[in-house]
Order: C-alpha cells, then structure tokens, then sequence
C-alpha cells in the first residue's frame, strides 16, 4: 500500500471496499438461496417457488420468486430463538457467530480488482518497458508512455497482507470451532453427534485443502493474492486451471468438503442426526449457520477464481484496454477497472452455480467413505501434485 | 450359512468415481439448461403454477360428496348405514329415522335425520359410494373441499349434502329408482305379497 495516502485517505478506502465485498456477499446470498431452489426445480422438472409476492403501485410483482428469500428471512427474524434446556447459554449464543465471523473474515484478501488510481480514471493507462504503469498516449502513432502515473493505487483488496492467502486458511479453520461448539452447547445428542462429526470431517479436509494449494503456489511463487492474479496476466492459458488441473479438482473437492453440503452433508444429516450440529437452532441463530454455509460457498468460489481462473483478469483485455493481435481498442482506466471487477463477480458467479449443480446431482456419502477419499486418496494425490510440480519447476529453471 | 451374493462388478470408469460425477453433471446440467432456456412454458417441466393452471381430472374424479335426490327432492338414502360401517376413516355420521304413520315409505325404509360427513377425516378411499345399495351418495361433484378456517365448517350436513349437484349440473342419479307401490318395483310389496 502506498506510503503517500493519508491515514484519513487511507481509512476510507478500506471502508469502501469492506463495504463492497460485504454488499457482495450479501447480495450474493440470498440470491442463492433462490438459485439453489430454482435450480434445483429446473433439474428436477418442477416449477420451483415463484408465488411470494409484494404489492407495489397496484399490482403484484413476482420476481420469478426472488422475493423468497426476503420471505424467509423475515420469518426467520419473527421465530421464537429457542434455548434448550440444559444448554450452555452462552456458548450456544455464541456458536452462530463464530461459524459466520471467520468466514466473512477470509474473503478480506480477496483482490476483487486490479489496483486502481483515483486520479487516472478517466486516462488509459499502460505497463512502461520497465514495468511501471504510466499514462499511455500516441506518440508518432504508437501507443507509448507519455507520463509517469500517480503513485497512489489502491489495491481492490480489504486486506494487503504478506501472509495473504494463509490468513485464509487461519479463518477457515476456526469454522470448525462454530459448528463443534454448536453441536457441544446444545445438550443434545444429536447435536453433539453432528458437531464431532464436523470436526471430524472439516479437521482432515483442512489438510488436503492447504496441501493441494501448494501446487499453486510453488507456479506462483507468491502467497500474495493480488501477484497471484498478476502473475496470471499474461493469457487465459496461464491460468492456475491449466497449469495445475489435479489441484483445481483435488481443490474443488476438498473445499466442498469443507462447506459441509451435499454429498459431504453427514455433520446435518437429515435422516440420522435430524438436523446435526444445528438440531437446537431456531430463528435468525439458524440463520447465521445457514449464512455462513452461504458464505463458505461464496469464499470457495472466490478462491478458486483467484487461484485457477485467472483472478479478475478477463482474456484479451490488458491494462490499455482489449488488444487482439494488432488489433487494439483503448479503454479508460475507470472502464478497464469495472471490467475487471464484473469479470471478477461473474467467475464467481459461475463457480457458484457449478457448485449448486454438483450439490443437486450427487448423493450423499457415507462418513466412512468421506474418510477414506479424504485420507487415501485425495491426500496423496495432492501430495503427487506438489511433488511433480516441484520437480518441473526445477527441471524448467535448470 | 449366509448365502453369498454376487456384487456387481465395476468397471474402471466407475471405481475412479470422476467419470462418473461427470456423467452425472451433464445430464442434470442438460436438464437445467433444457428447463431454463427453452420456452418459458414448457421445456420438460412437469409440475403446474396451480391456481393459475389446472390440470383436467380424470372422469372418476373423486370430489366433495353429494347425496343424490329423488323426484319429490327428499334424499334417496334409506339410512341403512353401509356407508357408515364401510368408511376406513369413520367420518359419516348418520341418525335414521323412521317415516311417519300414512307415509308410502313407511315400513319400506327410513330416511337419515341427521347425515353428517366430516370431509377433514375423510381420505376420499370412495369405499361409501362402492357400498351404497341405493346409489344415494356419490362423490362426482368434481369440487374440492373449499378451504376454511374453521374445523366446523368441515363437518357438511343433510341439507347441504342433497343441495351440491354433480358436475354435469344435475342432483339426481341416473339410475332409477321404484318408489313403493310402484307397479314397475321388480321387488315384492306389501299388495303383492299375499299376505
Ligand atoms: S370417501 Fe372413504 S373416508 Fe370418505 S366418507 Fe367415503 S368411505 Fe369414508
Ligand atoms: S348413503 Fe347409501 S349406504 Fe349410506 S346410509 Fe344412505 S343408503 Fe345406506
């Protein structure tokens, strides 16, 4: 971040783009929960919800039932917040709140968009033979630099941490505490069954899940977000899908398993554990859990458009706008930006919906075969990735 | 000795479990794309925006009942209880009586007083119809119960059991029926009883 912002410059800034990716999530949310019972209706043949309502200047207005959600979550805020008898009241009140929080917590190193200088918004910006940006102009027909470019650039980052993605990994796995200490304050069995189970499960995939994002990082050479996508600038075939295929799939599943839906729902399983850690859950509480299982898909998707499809790059467009062979259209930084920001939410956006559909075609494992895949294969295999990624990595630099 | 079973062999495809998955994908995702993309209507979608669309029953519909009328409007049942003692769900509740001295049908058959069907407890089996000797209940209305709020109205009585009429309008059968003395009656009556 650069040292000339002032502090006041600086919070604001910060404030800003919390807000954007906070506004995202929560838009992003309760779209899915009408995405996911939309989908599912339109793979299962069905019609799906359409039928809530509003009333507004004499006439009802539908939404094709994107009023669903707003639906359930005033019901969920009106329903009476149940505390079990028995129950640890503060733990149980408490358990919601540390399953959301660091979930929303590791999407601040998300880079949403390139970095971005205020005062430039309107010019064409362009990468200096030195790989400096700078203002680009048409000298003698060329387009070259003309001016250095201010140096404030703001990343479009909440956070810009030399830790960066292992921060990720930090908050990801304190969901786990949530889900364990709702299962354990709840005073019931079933409960508590749902809650070991988990822990169990988000425990080990936690391990496949940073091992397999090794790979990427040894192509990378970076833990920083916003390199990572800077590194994958140069054409749609450096992006991590290409370069490390086994460890976007071996990623996939692991981060599935980590959000703790179907095929990897035993922690709730309906049928055994009647509703698993959140058995005891009622109102907005079971909100937050609902929430924050949306929130985990939203940060999955995030990542892997980061780490494999190439962050917020779109293919063709650089820095001075779309350049086709000779073919070159120029585009204003603020146009350029907004691009790379849009291209950025509908990655993820995609990625979502892919994950709804494997989630609404594939039946539920048994927990043991959920170990197994884990430990036996998925382990290994993510192991044989760093190591075969090593050795290329060595073998090209010899 | 438990007799062992033969499992399945699988094939290499299918251990790997991925191109599975991927098969798996494409046809819940050519779905999708089937059901999204095609014409709003239809596409393969099975399921109706009821209210707004309604499917047609089927003929033999089995709707709200009704109790079927004779020529004078008084109600064909002749109280004999079948349907009541038939219905799995107990919810015909039936009072007879007997017709008053002078009365043709006097001797003959009673009538229901009171004819109560608690349409909530009903699950429209139809085994009142089937047991019916007189054709006197049927459940052609082709209505649903309409909803209410109150359990109350539910509970449908004589009156208006004989007042809903079938779908095609009528609140008679068309069986027909040989009221006592008639000539026609293929039965034996008291003049013809040679007593
Ligand atoms: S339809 Fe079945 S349950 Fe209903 S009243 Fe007739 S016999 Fe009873
Ligand atoms: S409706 Fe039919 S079966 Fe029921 S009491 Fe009357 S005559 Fe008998």
């Amino acid at each position: 971040m650069s040292a000339s912002l002032s502090v006041g410059q600086a919070l604001l800034a910060a404030a800003g783009k919390s807000t954007f990716i906070l506004g995202l999530v929560f838009a992003i949310a309760p779209l899915l929960v009408w995405a996911e019972r939309r989908q599912s209706a339109m793979i299962q043949d069905r019609v799906g919800p359409h039928r809530a309502s509003i009333r507004l200047f004499g006439r009802d207005w539908r939404l094709i039932g994107l009023l669903h959600p707003f639906a359930d979550s005033l019901k969920m805020v009106w329903k009476e917040d149940f505390i079990p008898p028995g129950a640890d009241k503060v733990l149980h009140a408490f358990a919601p709140w540390i399953s959301l929080a660091p979930a929303l917590f590791g999407l601040a190193i998300i880079p949403f968009g390139p970095a971005i200088y205020f005062e430039h918004l309107g010019d064409t910006l362009m990468l200096s033979p030195q790989g400096v940006p700078c203002v680009a102009g048409l000298a003698n027909g060329v387009l070259g630099c003309t001016a250095a470019a201010s140096p404030l650039a703001t990343e479009l980052q909440v956070a810009t941490l030399d830790a960066g993605i292992l921060l990720f990994f930090a908050a990801g796995g304190l969901g786990v505490v949530g889900a364990a200490l709702g299962g354990y304050a709840s005073n019931n069995k079933y409960s508590l069954l749902g809650g070991m189970r988990a822990a169990g499960q988000m425990v080990s995939y936690e391990v496949t899940l940073g091992l397999t994002l090794v790979g990427p990082l040894l192509v990378f050479g970076t833990l920083r977000p916003e390199e990572m996508v800077r590194w994958q600038s140069s054409s749609v075939f450096t992006w991590g899908f290409f370069l490390q295929p086994l460890a976007f799939i071996l990623y996939f599943v692991a981060a599935m398993a980590e959000t703790k839906r179907v095929p990897f729902d035993v922690p709730e399983g309906e049928s055994e554990l009647v509703g698993g850690y959140f058995t005891e859950y009622s109102g907005m509480k079971f909100g937050m859990f609902f929430f924050a299982e949306y929130v985990e898909v939203i940060a999955l998707a995030a990542i892997a458009a980061t780490f494999f499809c190439g962050g917020w790059q779109v293919p063709l467009l650089t820095d001075a706008g779309f350049v086709l062979g000779q073919l070159h259209v120029p585009m204003s930084h603020g146009s350029v930006t907004a691009l790379r920001v849009g291209g950025f939410v509908i990655k993820v956006l995609v990625l979502i919906w892919f994950q709804l559909m494997v989630r609404w075609s594939l039946p539920r494992f048994r927990y043991d075969q959920i170990m197994r895949l884990c430990w036996r294969y998925l382990l290994p295999l993510s192991l044989l990735n760093i190591v075969v990624t090593f050795a290329v990595i060595v073998w090209l630099r010899s | 000795m438990g007799k062992p079973v033969k499992r399945p062999e699988q094939s290499l495809s299918e251990r790997a479990f991925l191109p599975e998955v991927a098969k798996g994908l494409t046809l819940t995702a050519s779905r999708f794309f089937k059901n999204t993309f095609s014409s709003a209507e239809k596409g393969d979608i099975a399921t109706v925006r009821y209210p707004e669309e309604q499917r047609e029953y089927p003929e033999r519909f089995r709707g709200v009942h009704r109790l079927t009328q004779r020529d004078d409007g008084s109600p064909r049942c002749v109280a004999c209880l079948c349907c009541s003692t038939a219905c799995p769900a107990q919810c015909i509740h039936i009072e007879p009586a007997e017709y008053g001295e002078g009365d043709p049908r006097q001797g003959y058959e009673k009538f229901p007083k009171v004819f109560v069907i608690d349409e909530l407890r009903c699950i429209f089996c139809g085994m009142c119809v089937e047991a019916c000797p007189c054709d006197a209940i049927r459940m052609d209305t082709g209505m649903h119960m309409p909803p209410a709020l109150e359990r109350d109205a539910f509970l449908l009585d004589k009156e208006l059991l004989l007042s809903l009429p079938a779908a095609d309008g009528s609140v008679k059968s068309a069986n027909p029926r040989h009221e006592p003395g008639d000539k026609t009656h293929p039965g034996i009556d008291r003049d013809r009883s040679g007593h």
